[in-house]
């Protein structure tokens, strides 16, 4: 009666073998990538880039859903179906297929050498001895406001929790959502919220290895402190939040109806496009004078298919990825984006300079548990996206979250069992 | 000597073929890889029941499977309880003589199952939204406004409500199969029974149900396979973690999640093939109950 999963998995394999089909073609390397809605750029903008050095070399760009990219792809390396070059989520999702011989060690390969070692963290094996991607961006994460309700309001850039709440409240009386932000699709509460405010309280890489080293635990206060400040967001997120998507928090935001935005660097190019007059301030700190962290996550690479048809080509390729010329178009066109090369680039973008020079006075940190803590069973990403949207919305007190975070990571985190 | 009947065998075959290769052997072949483990390299080794033990008695892992289970029985209830009859309902009214526009009633009933699914969580989604959706708008208009919520980011009505919009979409179905066995209730008894004197509510109850039961319970079992192998509804509108928390989690976003991976979860092809493989003994025991209870009882009328 319904249309079934059997028959969702067929269309799969159907997709999957006219994928392949496509890129059988001799001389033409395909990208795997999840980046749907940078298509348009990659043909317009970086494969003529490229081209123009590499004339001959036809590169074709074949994005799947982000939701779906994974298993898609790893449906298709296993099937021997997979494009050349494939976009590499960072840490384990990559790191598993490294394992599986379906991506190449890329050490010494021409490119590698203009990235810093910090760079290259997310896409080597846990001794550091085995690179499997080219670092390609981060992204960053803050809050974006809107500069002309701000000024109707005569509101400053918060620099203090107590003065981010005062903003909150202001917005409030002023009749305006104070956050758009909403919990249906779950992710952001964990990727966005908890990653990014949080790593005040934490004091980003020393929280974060600490909990690795096992010398800290998710029940401490300053794990904690991350999501008391959220539970006090509730009543600023608006009307029927529990039911507000992702689309519809930047709708809200873009329309002018909400001040604040929980962001990530990648929504600059959409609210550009919205030609929506906005600014950046990063997470605020608990008093003044305190040192601030952020959240600057790197989130894409590229790496190479054992089995690709053309990988002379790709290595071409691969090796104009680490070129000047990539990360300045990259970093400028696919706004929100930064390269993660030490090519010194001019940052035109005005949000995207404000966000970048946070790295001149703030620590940066990955997303907290990006790194190892998503390894075990249960799986701390889903387990964080659940119990973060809880406490947003008043149903999980913070510290019932923290202890349900404990206890799935110490179930199978041995530096967590002592 | 009889030659032997080839043409039955060639008559056969493209069915034969195209089930076993697409139906039968991926079936067998899932209940064979529940029985295995795969390491980080990717290879797999036997360790017979211990994925079904994990699933049933690990907390992390009984947990979901018990919550989707239970979510699915929900499913399936309100399909039951409401879907079918109904069904039934709007087939009685279609069926009877004199009625006008039967045929536009009939197709625009029908029109939401050609759909995709996909667009019909999204439609939904977009009616229900508290910031752009026009359904507090209408509550407002008849005063029921502060009954609005929004349903579906609410643990207690989520499932309800996708149970709903899967009901709205799919009535057309368990309609249109009772309508077929109404047209082939015989004139003759009906007639017979109106100059008897019976009135239409015990024609319907005497006459026609005991008429149409055999498709009643084809729907049922229908309507409980399709329950039970559901997924797409609810991927689409809440994803793969089945929100808030898990509250709208079914054996198929289980199934999904645990195969496929989801996010930081990397998915287990044997462990996905083990739930799998529960989620068939769980139809299986349900058809087979139907069977031996239901069925062997129902009685035919030669008419």
């Amino acid at each position: 009666m319904h249309n079934t999963l059997y028959k969702a998995s067929v269309r799969a394999a159907i997709t999957a073998a006219l994928l392949a089909g496509s890129a059988a073609q001799a001389g033409t390397i395909t990208i795997e990538s999840w980046r749907v809605d940078d298509k348009t750029l990659w043909e317009d903008v970086l494969i003529p880039a490229f081209q123009k050095k590499n004339p001959g070399i036809q590169v074709k760009f074949t994005p799947t859903a982000p939701t779906e990219y994974d298993s898609s792809l790893t449906a298709r390396l296993a099937g021997g179906t997979a494009g050349d070059l494939i976009t590499c989520r960072p840490f384990d999702k990559s790191l598993d297929l490294f394992k599986k011989g379906q991506l190449e060690k890329l050490d010494g390969k021409p490119g590698m050498e203009y990235f810093p070692p910090s760079a290259k963290v997310a896409w080597q094996s846990d001794d550091g001895k085995n690179t499997y991607c080219m670092p390609m961006a981060s992204v960053m994460h803050g809050f974006f406001y809107n500069k002309k309700i701000f000024k109707d309001l005569n509101l400053k850039e918060p620099k203090t929790q107590a003065e981010f709440f005062a903003t909150l409240e202001a917005l409030k009386k002023a009749g305006k959502t104070p956050i758009a932000l909403g919990t249906a699709d779950q992710w952001e509460s964990n990727q966005i919220v908890f990653t990014s405010i949080g790593a005040n309280a934490w004091k980003g890489e020393e929280g974060r290895k600490a909990l690795i080293a096992g010398k800290a635990k998710f029940t401490d206060p300053q794990f904690v402190a991350a999501w008391e400040q959220m539970a006090k967001w509730g009543p600023y997120m608006g009307k029927g939040a529990s039911a507000q998507t992702y689309a519809d928090s930047q709708n809200l935001f873009a329309m002018g109806k909400a001040g604040i935005y929980p962001a990530g660097s990648w929504d600059i190019a959409y609210f550009n496009q919205q030609g929506l007059d906005f600014g950046a301030f990063p997470p605020p700190v608990a008093k003044a004078g305190d040192k601030c962290y952020i959240s600057d996550h790197t989130d894409i690479g590229m790496g190479i298919n054992p089995k690709a048809k053309n990988k002379a080509e790709a290595y071409k390729f691969l090796a104009w990825l680490g070129s000047q010329e990539f990360a300045d178009l990259y970093t400028n066109k696919v706004t929100g984006f930064f390269s993660l090369s030490n090519h010194l680039i001019s940052v035109k973008d005005p949000v995207a300079k404000q966000m970048l020079d946070w790295r001149k006075s703030c620590g940066s940190t990955i997303r907290l548990n990006a790194q190892i803590m998503n390894r075990g069973e249960p799986a701390m990403e889903n387990e964080l996206w659940n119990v973060s949207s809880q406490v947003l919305n008043g149903k999980m007190a913070p510290k019932d979250a923290a202890a349900k975070i404990q206890t799935g990571f110490a179930k199978w985190h041995k530096p967590q069992q002592k | 000597m009889k030659r032997m009947p080839w043409h039955i065998a060639v008559f056969l075959a493209p069915a034969v073929l195209l089930y076993s290769v697409f139906s039968a052997l991926p079936l067998l072949d899932t209940l064979r890889l529940g029985f295995f483990t795969s390491n980080d390299a990717g290879q797999t080794s036997f360790v017979g029941l211990a994925n079904y033990i994990t699933i049933l008695t690990d907390p992390a892992w009984s947990e979901s499977f018990w919550n989707a289970m239970w979510n699915n029985c929900k499913f399936f209830l309100i399909h039951l309880l409401i879907q079918n009859p109904i069904g039934l309902i709007l087939a009685t009214l279609l069926s009877l003589k004199g009625l006008k526009g039967a045929r536009h009633y009939r197709t625009l009933i029908f029109l939401p199952t050609l759909l995709s699914v996909v667009i019909i969580g999204f439609i939904w989604q977009l009616i229900l939204s508290p910031l752009w959706g026009v359904s507090e708008g209408l509550m407002d208009k008849v005063g029921l406004v502060d009954y609005f919520a929004p349903w579906l980011g609410e643990e207690g009505s989520a499932l309800i409500t996708l149970a709903l919009i899967s009901v709205w979409q799919f009535v057309g179905i368990p309609m249109m199969l009772i309508y077929a066995a109404l047209l082939a209730v015989p004139e003759d008894i009906v007639e017979a029974a109106h100059v008897e004197g019976a009135s239409a509510w015990r024609i319907f109850w005497e006459i026609k149900l005991p008429l149409i039961l055999p498709t009643l319970g084809l729907v049922t079992i229908l309507t409980y396979v399709g329950n039970f192998n559901a997924f797409d509804l609810i991927y689409s509108v809440k994803g793969a973690i089945a929100g808030p928390n898990y509250s709208t989690d079914i054996l198929g976003t289980l199934f999904y999640r645990t195969f496929f991976g989801y996010q930081s979860q990397i998915g287990s092809p044997t462990m996905g093939a083990a739930v799998a493989t529960l989620m068939f003994l769980v139809i299986l025991a349900g058809v087979g109950a139907y069977f031996y209870f239901v069925q062997r009882k129902l009685t035919r009328y030669e008419l």
